[in-house]
């Protein structure tokens, strides 16, 4: 064996460093989405996705009972319900958890997270590579199945009407807005559970009392509302829902105030994962 | 070549503590190219000691540096160091040639380059042929083997080796003793870990003796046993006339023993001066009076100064 005294073998002096990064990166995202896609862990992400989509799949060939179903105007309300409860709150929230607190902590429980920690690579390429794989499968995922599952209810009751909701109508608009939501929704929950993942021997705790927050979002007063995540993605949803009688009303955050607003706290909270994950140390008998 | 912190292994008064419970303390140690040994009983803080070095522990105090790179520098300090550890876990669903070729692309070693390295690092720890099984499926030895294709993959001038032997069968650790010589004999430096003394002796330059945290001695074995003073150094001579040989070294000051071995043919000697007494053979033999077989030290082996300084036999 010879030292790493080769030019071509040795990755320090091959001169600019963002091509490394971009290499390790990759690298990374390469074995995290494997994982993500293939792994044991995968099982219960793709039954989070499937929540949506299965039920509707089921129910296309039958007509439902009651009159809002057979009713084509109240179908966008009808979506805007099920978005909201179920592939919002529920279906991307607990898919990102999963995903993201597996990052780090999955590996730290299946005690691999080393061979990382072992190779010349920044620790903060590796969150970036974690991260990245983090996020896109999980906007392949909860977009499919927001998408799917929208297509779902329009098109087996009516499908003449749902092909011009679609194309002529404001439906693709509606169906790009779900979508960019739910995009959003993974890069900020992802990186506030990568996080979680990262400082927390137990972050399911965490998690629930997130959960909790985010649910009682419409009781709080509009200043601690901002203090969500969920706040943010409802400013943006194409169609608006009441949130009852007792809710606190709050003006909605402009798109040009949300999105950027979701991003940059996102950017903070990957800022600090990176800070974390550098001065982390491998101690598996006390994780 | 010269010594130098580009050159060195350097802990510079290095303690590391978890809570109030101590890994190691105090630990000053400058390691030169060769094959360095860490020795002590379960708990004498090896892994703690390996950990700081590759930076997957930090240090409560004190600096450490490995050819100049401080530890707390990953991307720049895993282009020179390998570290095989004793976790016996991997990550999962990768075949041995994924496992490696996939930590060489992390590395950022371009897909050639990492094909070409996940070769050449199989064959060397004979894995080749089962290079395209999951290491899930891979015996105790063969993950061990694994372990080490991993640290040497990227040909690094430092290999750190928590316990490697550990699950080798005997002609693998044959193989596997001779592979740490030639890497040795090449400049690099390699600090092993094992609790299994005779081999430690066969393969090291220099030890480094832990028990409770502290480094109780450090250097090459022959240098550590010489400066035991408290414990005389234990000779053995066969010859015809031993009983001769007593009356001879008996005057001698830095001679506190010689007692008869019990065939009535060998003398047992301890001495505080091995090199006066070696002289005062030579003039023995040189006189004619006595013929003398041959002339070894007992206890100047590492399982004997393991014995003396941290009290029990070892492995």
């Amino acid at each position: 064996m010879t030292p790493t005294a080769d030019i071509s073998v040795n990755p320090e002096k091959q001169g600019v460093p963002w091509s490394l990064w971009w290499r390790q990166v990759r690298a990374i995202f390469r074995l995290e989405i494997e994982k993500h896609f293939l792994g044991k862990r995968s099982i219960l992400i793709y039954l989070l996705a499937l929540l949506p989509v299965l039920p509707l799949a089921i129910l296309a060939p039958f007509t439902p009972p009651g009159r809002e179903w057979q009713d084509f105007t109240q179908y966008s309300m009808i979506y805007a319900v099920l978005y909201g409860g179920l592939i919002l709150r529920t279906v991307v929230f607990f898919g990102c958890a999963w995903i993201f607190m597996n990052l780090f902590r999955g590996e730290i429980v299946d005690r691999s997270l080393h061979f990382y920690f072992l190779s010349s690579v920044r620790r903060e390429v590796l969150v970036v590579g974690k991260y990245v794989s983090g996020m896109v499968t999980s906007i392949i995922l909860f977009t499919g199945s927001t998408v799917l599952s929208m297509l779902l209810l329009y098109f087996p009751h009516f499908y003449s009407e749902s092909l011009r909701f679609f194309l002529d109508g404001p439906g693709m608009g509606q169906l790009l807005s779900y979508a960019g939501i739910t995009m959003l929704a993974c890069i900020g929950y992802g990186a506030f559970f990568l996080v979680v993942g990262l400082f927390f021997r137990n972050p399911i705790i965490p998690a629930l009392l997130l959960y909790g927050w985010e649910w009682l979002n419409f009781l709080l007063p509009p200043l601690l509302k901002k203090v969500s995540v969920i706040h943010y993605l409802h400013s943006l949803v194409p169609v608006p829902l009441s949130e009852g009688p007792f809710a606190v009303v709050a003006e909605p955050t402009p798109a040009w105030i949300a999105v950027p607003s979701l991003i940059l706290v996102t950017l903070l909270v990957l800022f600090a994962a990176s800070y974390r994950i550098r001065h982390m140390e491998i101690r598996y008998g006390s994780d | 070549m010269n010594d130098t912190p580009s050159n060195l292994i350097i802990f510079d008064d290095v303690s590391k503590f978890y809570g109030e419970i101590l890994g190691v303390n105090r630990v000053n140690l400058q390691i030169a190219p060769g094959i360095t040994s860490l020795v002590g009983p379960n708990g004498a803080g090896k892994s703690t000691l390996m950990n700081l070095m590759t930076g997957l522990l930090r240090p409560t105090r004190g600096n450490i540096s490995i050819l100049g790179v401080p530890t707390d520098q990953p991307e720049r300090l895993f282009r020179n160091v390998g570290y095989c550890t004793q976790f016996d876990s991997f990550p999962r669903g990768l075949t041995g040639r994924e496992f490696i070729k996939s930590l060489l692309l992390v590395h950022g070693f371009d897909l050639q380059r990492a094909d070409e390295f996940t070769v050449t690092a199989l064959d060397r720890v004979n894995l080749l042929d089962a290079a395209d099984r999951k290491v899930a499926a891979y015996s105790k030895g063969m993950r061990q083997r694994i372990r080490l294709a991993q640290a040497i993959a990227h040909q690094p001038s430092v290999l750190i080796l928590d316990e490697p032997l550990n699950g080798l069968d005997p002609m693998v650790r044959a193989e596997t003793i001779a592979l740490f010589r030639k890497l040795a004999g090449e400049g690099q430096h390699l600090i092993i870990s094992s609790h299994i003394l005779h081999e430690v002796d066969m393969m090291s330059d220099r030890v480094v003796l832990l028990n409770n945290g502290y480094v109780v001695a450090e250097g090459n074995i022959h240098g550590v046993r010489n400066e035991m003073e408290e414990h005389p150094m234990q000779i053995l001579i066969r010859c015809d006339n031993p009983s001769k040989l007593a009356a001879r070294v008996f005057d001698q000051d830095h001679v506190v023993e010689a007692r008869l071995h019990e065939d009535r043919r060998g003398l047992f000697i301890k001495t505080r001066d091995a090199d006066r007494f070696y002289l005062l053979v030579n003039r023995v033999v040189a006189e004619g009076e006595i013929n003398i077989e041959t002339i070894a030290p007992v206890d100047d082996d590492l399982s004997a100064v393991y014995q003396y300084l941290i009290g029990s036999e070892g492995a």
